[in-house]
């Protein structure tokens, strides 16, 4: 077996094992043969498992974990693009400001749509948020500050999610009848996940995920940089925009259901490029996988430490994921994109 | 030089050709004939525009005039076929990070592949190919951060050579390597000129090593050709010292070879 195929077997491995730990562990034990044995095929109820069990593995459970599954793997595989195109081992959906755009595009719609349309109306506002916080990052990035380092991006993301945060809070304060619903939605949680959410979340992350893994092998050729990428025939500004499009999609969806989880875009990418190289044949397949198995057993981990209290798992990805940054930022030696 | 009876094709053209990069112009009116499997080298003092003006014929950045590869405007070509045709070797080279030699060399083959870039058995064996006769099969899992600037080089002409372009265009080849380095690339452009039948066109600064491997010259001043030729008409003493403001002499073949020495004191 080849480096990569070893990668990708205990990618799909862990996955499993995540699962099925999402399903098993919680407040309500319940016994791994009674659960899998009623889901998997979808048939009698076994003796062993109440009725109670069996709505709480169905109705809570499973779809929590699809959720965050899904969550996982679109944060992780839009942060592997955004990496890609931009040439920064920083770039993130949080510190791009695309997270930030979906949050305000979000709120807008909870507080300015019509209620009827709100499941729809959420993720579209969200995405149109995501694309408009990159491309404000990027301009920023590229003109105000100088140059298109590794800093200045970042430094233009910080500056825009900042700015859009600002916006969002005020929008909030200034209608406060819909400030609770806005507030439970923003503090990124996956406690009041059901099936819905995976129905709003789904659709999005297949056709972003999908996206991003057909492109993969282009996303080696813009690592050369610019010229040279065109040179060898790439179309750099439309691959560009395919991918920001795509991974903007991705967030959208994963903010939509999740709130605010940061740092999965750069934890998991980076966690598979000390595992199995930085090309992004393997990179993106194995972000999507490494990504759905860590927001799973995060959320096992936010919802069991301090039980029956749940830790907003947006709190605990930031206990990981600062220390990490600093990590990413020494080993890329602050180097100029 | 008389014009041979029966006329070369050109692998490539340049006619008129100007380029201007934030409202400077860089390079100006160049004409320049690369005839089928030479090799010719444009050189010139720093800032005269060598780099601007392959960058131009490779189709990088917008010009002016015309520039025609094998009897068809370069305008005509779509991306990708253009580079099939025209192949870059920069400067310096981005070297990503921890991308091995194999995944590296691989990029070459893009402008061959679908529009996802997917590999077909042809691709695979192409690459294959070019790393065998590079010698870098012992080399090829290796990560390009743990080469040496020698065996980068090789690397990235590699990379050049799987894009099976006729036409290959090569900025300062010998930039930091050292002499024993310089000319082994020197040598093994000229070898693959020969085996290959491509026609190179290179940049260089060493001008001792540019006359003993090149067969025509173009020397370029603040971005108009000044002098065009073979190396007894623009390497010469007199043309140096206008253009590079350095006292040379130039000695023939005699014991030690062709070159370019430089004098002190203006005695030349």
């Amino acid at each position: 077996m080849t480096r990569r195929t070893r990668a990708v077997v205990l990618g799909v491995v862990v996955l499993i094992v995540a699962f099925i730990a999402g399903l098993l562990v919680g407040p309500v034990p319940i016994a791994p043969a009674d659960a899998l044995g009623w889901l998997f095929p979808f048939g009698e109820r076994p003796p062993g498992l109440s009725e109670q069990q069996a709505t709480i593995l169905t109705d809570l459970r499973l779809p929590r974990v699809i959720v965050a599954g899904l969550v996982g793997a679109a944060l992780s595989a839009s942060g592997a693009g955004y990496q890609a195109v931009f040439r920064n081992p920083l770039a993130d959906p949080y510190l791009l400001g695309a997270a930030a755009g979906a949050g305000l595009g979000a709120t807008l719609a909870v507080v300015f749509g019509p209620s009827s349309a709100f499941a729809f109306a959420v993720p579209l506002a969200a995405f149109v948020g995501a694309l408009a916080g990159v491309g404000l990052a990027y301009g920023l990035g590229r003109s105000g500050l100088g140059g298109r380092s590794t800093t200045s991006l970042i430094l233009g993301g910080v500056a825009v999610a900042s700015f859009l945060t600002a916006i969002q809070t005020l929008i909030q304060q200034q209608r406060s009848d819909t400030l609770r619903q806005v507030y439970s939605w923003i503090l990124g949680r996956l406690g009041t996940t059901g099936w819905d959410d995976a129905r709003i979340a789904l659709p999005s992350v297949v056709i972003a995920v999908t996206i991003l893994w057909l492109v993969r092998r282009l996303l080696d050729v813009i690592e050369v940089g610019e010229l040279e990428a065109e040179s060898l025939g790439l179309h750099v500004g439309r691959l560009r925009i395919v991918v920001v499009v795509a991974a903007s999609l991705a967030t959208a969806a994963a903010v939509s259901v999740a709130g605010l989880i940061a740092f999965v875009g750069i934890i998991v990418p980076h966690t598979v490029r000390l595992l199995a190289g930085s090309s992004y044949r393997q990179v993106l397949p194995l972000s999507v996988l490494f990504g759905a198995s860590f927001l799973i057993l995060v959320d096992l981990v936010a919802r069991t430490a301090m039980a029956p209290a749940e830790i907003p798992i947006g709190v605990l990805t930031a206990f990981l994921g600062a220390p990490f940054f600093v990590f990413a930022l020494r080993r890329s030696g602050g180097r100029a994109a | 030089m008389s014009a041979p009876l029966e006329a070369p094709t050109s692998a490539a053209t340049a006619r008129h050709l100007g380029v201007r990069l934030a409202g400077r112009s860089i390079v100006r009116d160049v004409t320049l004939d690369m005839p089928q499997g030479a090799w010719v080298c444009i050189v010139g003092p720093n800032g005269a525009g060598k780099t601007t003006l392959l960058h131009a014929i490779a189709g990088l950045i917008p010009f002016e005039g015309e520039v025609e590869l094998r009897g068809r405007p370069l305008r005509s070509y779509g991306r990708r076929e253009r580079a099939r045709n025209v192949a870059l070797v920069p400067q310096q080279p981005v070297m990503p990070d921890g991308i091995t030699v194999g995944e590296y060399v691989r990029l070459g083959r893009t402008p061959h592949l679908g529009v996802l870039g997917a590999e077909l058995r042809e691709d695979v064996l192409a690459v294959e190919a070019e790393i065998g006769r590079m010698d870098l099969r012992s080399a090829v899992d290796r990560r390009l951060d743990s080469l040496s600037g020698g065996e980068f080089q090789r690397v990235v002409i590699a990379r050049a050579l799987v894009q099976e372009a006729p036409l290959l265009l090569l900025d300062e080849p010998t930039t930091g390597l050292d002499l024993g380095h310089q000319v082994g690339m020197l040598e093994l452009v000229e070898e693959l000129r020969r085996t290959k039948g491509i026609t190179v066109l290179s940049t260089m600064h060493d001008l001792t090593l540019a006359g003993r491997f090149a067969d025509r010259f173009v020397l370029l001043s603040q971005g108009r050709v000044v002098s065009a030729g073979p190396r007894s008409d623009v390497l010469d003493a007199a043309v140096i010292a206008e253009h590079f403001g350095a006292s040379v002499r130039v000695l023939g073949d005699g014991e030690v070879g062709w070159a370019v020495v430089p004098v002190s004191g203006g005695e030349a």
